[in-house]
């Protein structure tokens, strides 16, 4: 049985890891509300450009497409955009996707592909490597950054499109979480190159068929793809903030309550250990008053 | 009548307005778009966006980068990636 001493000690270890968590907790639910605003205000461009590109890329196909739109015309190197956070304390987020990641890597490799992988946020880096060391080629860094913003989105895309155009992979999914709840952040894969074309984009193509362009539609699609990816990986890296604020809410919930029910098993214990030792002396000091 | 002019970045709708006539400075040249205007597309040359509220009207300037216009039923749509001002 240990000693009141070390439980004292213990109870107040738990108190202040306590006083911790429901912090991380506090500051995670303001964190969330900004990021959930923030992706919400990304929305109408983002959908904005998808009804523009559809609409685009229905009109332009063949071989006059730019090459972000047909692709390379083969598939045997895969790039796996892996967006991570940057901090822990955020329960099974990052775990959720790195099996996401690993998953479709597994499936690649059965088919007979080449995968590598390009990380975003740094707490993706250790589990993959763990597996696919050799894979690893690129890992951009976003722990520097305090708000995360559409430039680190460009700088991002910017590389990914000078890679794909210099012929380094054929396509290139992008793994990231969307955020559901609090409670739920699923992992997802999705195309980002060479760039699918919207489903539904073929049936409303109709409707705007007197839509002048200028330049011609080539060129625009040309200019807008890149934007897309662009915009894709903006709106990835803002899920990506709110699925950790929401995560790390919901854990740090979770440890404040068990931290809550270890101080009162502890302050029990305590308790007892301190009553059976006023017994102890009692006995003792009247069986010496008994003998004299 | 009077255009809908809406201005669109990544990060947020910068505005959503009813005005007589905005200029856009397309690739091939500035163009100024007024209530009517026939679908249409176009990239933007880095530059001012000059926003008529009334006509005859000073214009109030907005400088774009990375812009892409779109005329549509609902009026003129401007995505842009980075807007100063």
């Amino acid at each position: 049985m240990a000693s009141l001493k070390e439980l004292k000690n213990r109870i107040k270890s738990v108190k202040s890891t306590q006083k911790i968590t429901k912090a991380k907790q506090m500051v995670a639910a303001a964190k969330l509300r900004r990021a959930q605003a923030a992706a919400e205000a990304a929305r109408p461009y983002s959908q904005r450009l998808a009804k523009v590109m559809g609409s685009l890329a229905t009109r332009v196909s063949g071989d006059s497409a730019p090459l972000l739109l047909r692709g390379t015309g083969k598939a045997e190197r895969h790039l796996l955009v892996v967006v991570n956070t940057d901090k822990g304390l955020c329960g099974g987020l990052n775990a959720n996707i790195v099996k996401a990641a690993k998953l479709q890597a597994r499936e690649l490799i059965a088919q007979g592909k080449q995968v590598e992988f390009y990380l975003v946020g740094r707490k993706g880096r250790a589990p993959i490597k763990r597996d696919y060391a050799a894979s690893v080629k690129t890992e951009y860094d976003t722990s520097a950054v305090r708000n995360l913003g559409f430039t680190e989105a460009e700088a991002i895309a910017d590389d990914l499109v000078t890679k794909f155009e210099a012929g380094q992979f054929d396509v290139a999914h992008l793994v990231y979480p969307v955020f559901k709840s609090a409670l739920a952040q699923d992992p997802t894969v999705v195309q980002i190159m060479p760039v699918p074309t919207p489903e539904g984009a073929a049936m409303q193509a109709g409707a705007d068929a007197v839509v002048e362009y200028e330049p011609d539609e080539e060129t625009i699609l040309g200019e807008l793809l890149p934007r897309y990816i662009r915009t894709q990986l903006f709106v990835a890296l803002l899920e990506r903030e709110a699925s950790e604020q929401g995560a790390s809410m919901t854990a740090m919930d979770n440890a404040t309550r068990n931290a809550g029910d270890l101080i009162n098993k502890l302050t029990i214990q305590y308790n007892r250990s301190r009553q059976a030792a006023i017994t102890t002396e009692l006995i003792e000091i009247i069986a010496g008053a008994e003998a004299l | 009548m009077a255009l809908h002019f809406e201005l669109v970045t990544p990060e947020r709708l910068v505005r959503s307005d009813e005005v007589y006539m905005v200029v856009v400075p397309g690739t091939e040249g500035e163009e100024g778009v007024l209530e009517g205007h026939a679908p249409y597309m176009t990239t933007m040359k880095d530059g001012a966006l000059k926003i008529y509220k009334t006509e005859g009207g000073s214009p109030e300037e907005i400088m774009v980068r990375g812009g892409f216009a779109e005329v549509g039923a609902n009026g003129l749509t401007v995505l842009a990636e980075h807007v100063e001002g």
